[in-house]
């Protein structure tokens, strides 16, 4: 049973109106809001609105060459364009602030055309009546299963690290688990005052085949009535103080050890609250609510064993206030779990499990907008992030009673899929290093990003020149992105595992949000103009060498290209303080061979075979990297007669080229190179989005049209440039094909990890293990 | 090593659990004069003692209305009497066993449970007795064949509920055990053991609960102040526990049709506790009814689970929560009928939870017939 209509609070009609909502902070962009849906728990109220928000994109356009064709004109126009996004806010309040909130929408509210609110969870029909009267919107209920799964869906589906599973002692508590690439069949396990029990087999198919009548409900009330303590969280606190063993009777209490025949241990619980009936003695409050909570989270736990096993279901789901965020509960049932199926089946836990309900009540009234056919990403700078809730775990949480939860998502340009040539699309993990689980490469990483803020505010004010209040946007960011990161330094987990992309994804959506879409759109501009000067030049020159020498200065020219990386700390202050500091230069920082990771001899190898049939490539960063780096590669390429798809970010990230960068870049080369422009008139050569806006790279959230691309190119190599993309991210992904991925190591601390030193280079070539060089498309020729 | 010719008197089994202590005792009856003169004067006044008196002390029982009579066991006839008092005491019954100098009659003392386990060394050192440890799974599955097969006194052992979807007019109807296997036995002493047996002597644990009559009883003490299973039964009958749970209609108010759950169906157990007023109001008979609709609704949900899962349609309910407690077994009977839609069956024994004791009784005798 989900229902919590007896936890609504009886003296709510006594709200605290004091408190005044910073507007910039919540109910944000209501101007255009539209869509309400409400979601009113016995204490906790989420809403849930749709909004569009103005955004300022920066757009390239390409001057027309014809005309006039001057050394000093730059290559193309950067204009800054308003944009308009969809974005879906979700925000948590406490009951008592519903008037007030009410009050605060009803002011800010203009141009809708909203006619209702959709309505769920037990407290809704006794606020109707005032959100009527408030904000004159007729409130329309919602079945509260239908909206829990439907919530359920919606996160699972486009929050990569939604779910966890929580290990008590562990350094992260929380360890989250990458999403399946098919998100059904699953049972969730609601505990709400019941327990509802929910096998979700699609989108519009579930049934609930189970419950029990132990739930929430019987902790709070059987613990009221033991403890005299009249509040949830009291109890759990109690519980948390306790020690069941007085109270409970043990195997051992009855064996006098373990029940060995069985495998019971001694420890076991034989029955619960066996001790109170025989022994003339009183019990402590802590340790009744302790024994109490052993006792109904072992029956759930047990419970919901049975029907995984009876639906034959490993992934299940947990949920409603009993669980909230709670690491007693959390880790009672894991625990319960753990014992009922010897390990074989994980309890998971959601990060915005509290949001289910409002976001299913969303999509229903949202149904006509089809916002499922969209995929939509997490805000990192308008969410919260999960919160550890025990107070006695983190005083952080406190301060945060009384406050306000939000998550937003954006609505993403383009669908998002799994690149198709992954080997195995449910144990991929983009990211090398997990953060939240090492504390030592975190506290780095956190120092780091800290240590860059004063560099990235400065280059995102010189970004917008004839904006005067610039450099107080700037220092709002820089406020926001500070703030992030000490939220992060508290709790790793806020966001789902913390990762090098993690920290930069977020410093990117601090960046856009303060309407710094692209910081570096002058200097990658600079870069391209002087980088297309040479590119004749560096083709030349290569043409000139010998084929094998032309392979491996290819292969130099393509990681001395990626030296030149604002992004690494260690590069921009050598190229702010050196202007001048070159191409060649950059050759000759790098490592000699053998590299540190070294498969350039096995490349080489394979090169003197058939051509591939295609080649992805993930390219980095504009200017000499992809100009004089990757271009050159690719023509020997295409000259082999392999054909290539250039991926390139959708959105700026960092100095990275991005798609319409790229598109004039090609242009511009197309202009100069015959084979480049054969190439690309005949389609050999093409263009994609990567769908992404990360200077890393996550392989399973990718632009669909690239996956219907590769898979129609019988894409046989990928080709992954950079450290974002290559090391931070997918230095362990195992592909279908081959796969090649190329970086200069630009950190020292990351190098030192690696066993190399500054600009050591990463060359990793690799073959799957079931394939033979070549595919079928193509006749093994065997260089003689 | 226990092999005796001719098995010696007294003839007993014992079962020691979490919170009782059963015992059988086999009264013979075709005494001759003869053996009367010979036997000795301690084991006469045992004899006597056991099967002149009702009650043991402060808290030892006979349960008369459970004794079988005219067995023929081993060649003798006599008749079998059930006897339990707490485990608690069993210190007191140790230190007996010593005063009546129990040790020189040279019987082999058969004991099952934990506390064969956890009380050997005091009976070794208290009472100079040793004990032969028997499982406690295998005494009970013995137990339950051997007395289901000799019947009740002529009557059937075992008895199932026709028309268990009324629980007010369902009747209780004898039924024979015929054919027992496979079959789903759940014992419920202080906590539950789950076996799916198929046959007598191949079964194993399904799963298990902390949530058994300990349970009942533990929290009934805590909640009301009572001190005897028999006291918080009682009050149970008086109370009313939709003034505890919080039903389908108290949340919807009607039936959850979405689910089809009907609206008297229980949501909550103890969700209406939750509001200080109503703490406030309730009674103690309605605490005490709805603690034990809670601990008997669980086992059936659990049970059920395993019949379903293991595909087994019998359910057995055994132990001694389900003494004098119409309220349960009536309460299974229909659980287990409404949940499979009629696919499950649950049936019930006369000697509720003497059968890990008779099981204990029956390996005694099988040892003195080993040559």
């Amino acid at each position: 049973m989900a229902a919590e209509s007896e936890r609504v609070d009886r003296s709510s009609h006594s709200m605290d109106k004091s408190i005044t909502l910073p507007p910039n902070e919540i109910f944000r962009n209501l101007e255009n809001a539209k869509r309400f849906a409400i979601d009113i728990g016995g204490s906790l109220t989420k809403l849930a609105y749709y909004s569009t928000v103005q955004h300022k994109v920066a757009k390239v356009r390409s001057f027309d060459h014809t005309a006039k064709d001057t050394e000093d004109d730059p290559l193309y126009e950067i204009s800054m364009q308003e944009e308009i996004l969809a974005r879906l806010h979700f925000i948590k309040f406490e009951n008592a602030y519903i008037e007030t909130c009410l009050d605060f929408i009803k002011d800010h509210l203009v141009n809708t055309d909203t006619k209702v609110i959709k309505a769920t969870g037990g407290g809704a029909h006794k606020f109707k009546d005032l959100i009527e009267k408030k904000l004159k919107l007729r409130v329309d209920k919602e079945d509260e299963m239908t909206c829990l799964i439907k919530g359920c869906n919606f996160v699972l589906r486009n929050i990569p690290h939604e779910a966890f599973v929580y290990v008590k002692h562990a350094d992260s508590e929380f360890r989250f688990q990458n999403t399946h690439p098919d998100i059904f069949p699953y049972l969730l396990i609601n505990i709400g005052s019941g327990v509802s029990i929910i096998k979700v087999e699609s989108e519009d198919t579930f049934e609930r085949v189970g419950g029990s009548s132990i739930g929430g409900g019987t902790f709070w009330g059987l613990g009221a009535l033991l403890t005299k303590t009249k509040r949830f969280d009291e109890l759990l606190q109690l519980a948390s103080k306790g020690q069941h063993t007085s109270v409970d009777m043990l195997v051992k209490d009855i064996y006098g050890g373990s029940y060995v025949s069985l495998g019971l241990t001694g420890d076991l619980i034989a029955s619960s609250f066996g001790k109170s009936a025989t022994a003339d003695k009183e019990f402590s409050k802590e340790d009744m609510a302790k024994s109490l909570l052993h006792m109904i989270s072992n029956d759930i736990g047990q419970l919901a064993c049975l029907y995984a096993r009876l639906h034959n279901l490993t992934r299940v789901y947990f949920g409603g206030f009993f669980i909230r965020g709670h690491p007693v509960t959390m880790h009672t049932i894991t625990y319960s779990i753990n014992f009922f199926t010897k390990g074989e089946v994980q309890a998971l836990f959601l990060r915005h499990e509290g949001y289910l309900g409002t976001i299913g009540a969303f999509l229903k009234g949202a149904e006509e907008d089809n916002p499922n056919q969209y995929s939509w990403g997490e805000n990192y700078a308008g969410s919260s992030g999960l919160m550890s809730t025990s107070p006695d775990l983190n005083p952080m949480q406190r301060a945060r009673s009384g406050t306000f939860d939000m998550l937003e998502m954006d609505r993403l340009e383009r669908q998002l899929v799994n690149l198709p040539l992954l080997q195995d699309p449910s144990s991929y993990i983009p990211d090398t290093v997990d953060l939240s689980e090492d504390a030592l490469a975190r506290e780095y990483w956190l120092y780091c990003f800290e240590e860059a803020l004063d560099g990235v505010v400065k280059r995102a004010v010189a970004s917008q020149p004839d904006l005067p209040e610039a450099a107080e946007r700037a220092e709002k960011f820089r406020h926001k992105y500070l703030h992030k990161l000490q939220t992060l330094r508290h709790q790793p987990f806020a966001y789902g595992s913390l990762t090098v992309r993690s920290l930069l994804d977020t410093r990117e959506h601090c960046l856009n949000e303060f309407n710094f879409p692209d910081p570096y759109s002058k200097i990658k501009q600079r870069e391209n103009d002087m980088a297309l000067k040479y590119f004749q030049k560096a083709v030349k020159s290569l043409e000139e060498l010998s084929w094998e020498q032309r392979q491996f200065a290819l292969v130099r020219g393509l990681l001395a290209g990626n030296v030149f990386d604002w992004g690494a700390k260690a590069v921009s202050d050598v190229l702010e303080s050196d202007p001048e500091f070159g191409f060649e230069q950059a050759k000759r920082q790098l490592e000699e061979r053998p590299w540190l990771i070294d498969n350039y001899d096995q490349w080489l190898e394979r090169l003197n075979g058939p051509p591939h049939k295609c080649a992805l490539f993930f390219v980095d960063n504009s200017g000499i990297d992809i100009i004089l780096g990757v271009f050159p590669f690719v023509r020997e390429l295409l000259c082999r007669g392999t054909e290539v798809v250039l991926a390139s970010n959708s959105s700026p990230a960092l100095n990275d080229v991005t798609n319409n960068e790229l598109q004039i870049l090609t242009e511009r080369i197309a202009a100069m190179d015959p084979v480049i422009q054969s190439a690309v008139k005949e389609d050999r050569l093409t263009l994609v989005q990567s769908g992404s806006s990360s200077p890393c790279l996550d392989l399973s959230r990718l632009d669909k049209v690239l996956a219907g691309v590769v898979r129609e190119r019988h894409t046989d190599l990928v080709i992954i440039e950079g450290m974002g993309r290559a090391i931070h991210t997918n230095y362990y992904a195992l592909l279908s094909c081959e796969s090649l991925k190329m970086a200069v190591i630009k950190n020292s601390w990351l190098a030192d990890r690696l066993g190399g030193k500054l600009f050591s280079v990463v060359f990793k070539y690799e073959v799957p293990l079931d394939k033979k060089p070549t595919t079928l498309d193509h006749v093994p020729v065997t260089p003689s | 090593n226990h092999v005796v010719t001719k098995k010696t008197f007294p003839w007993f089994g014992m079962d020691i659990g979490g919170t009782l202590v059963k015992l059988v005792y086999f009264e013979p009856k075709d005494i001759t004069a003869e053996e009367e003169q010979e036997e000795v004067e301690n084991l006469k006044s045992i004899r006597r003692y056991l099967t002149s008196n009702t009650a043991y002390g402060k808290t030892g029982v006979r349960d008369v209305h459970l004794e079988l009579k005219n067995l023929t066991m081993c060649g003798r006839t006599g008749n079998l009497h059930f006897i339990r008092f707490p485990t608690q005491a069993m210190h007191r019954f140790i230190q007996m066993g010593s005063d009546k100098n129990f040790s020189s009659l040279h019987t082999t003392l058969c004991a099952t449970g934990g506390g064969a386990y956890k009380f050997e060394n005091d009976f070794r050192t208290m009472a100079d007795l040793e004990l032969l440890k028997l499982d406690e799974l295998d005494c009970l599955i013995h137990g339950l064949l051997y007395v289901d097969s000799v019947r009740f006194n002529g009557h059937p052992e075992c008895f199932y509920f026709e028309n268990p979807s009324d629980t007010q007019n369902s009747v209780k109807t004898p039924c024979s055990l015929a054919d027992p296997f496979p079959m789903l036995l759940v014992n419920i002493g202080s906590g539950v053991s789950i076996l799916a047996v198929y046959s007598k002597d191949y079964y194993k644990r399904v799963t298990g609960t902390s949530l058994g009559g300990g349970t009942f009883l533990g929290l009934c003490c805590l909640l009301t102040g009572c001190e005897t299973f028999e006291e918080a039964l009682d009050m149970a009958s008086r109370g009313d526990s939709s003034n505890v749970d919080k039903l389908v209609r108290d949340i919807y108010g009607g039936d959850y049709e979405r689910f089809s759950l009907q609206g008297s169906a229980v949501a909550s157990s103890f969700g209406h506790m939750m509001s200080k007023q109503k703490r406030d109001s309730v009674s103690k008979e309605d605490l005490a009814r709805a603690m034990l609709v809670t601990i008997t609704n669980n086992i059936g949900s659990i049970a059920r689970m395993c019949a379903v899962n293991e595909k087994i349609e019998r359910v057995v309910f055994v132990g001694n929560f389900l003494r004098i407690n119409t309220v349960s077994t009536k309460l299974l009977a229909y659980a287990m009928d409404f949940w499979s839609k009629g696919q499950l069956k649950a049936l019930f024994l006369e000697h509720e939870g003497y059968f890990g004791a008779v099981g204990a009784f029956l390996e005694l005798l099988k040892s003195s017939e080993e040559p």
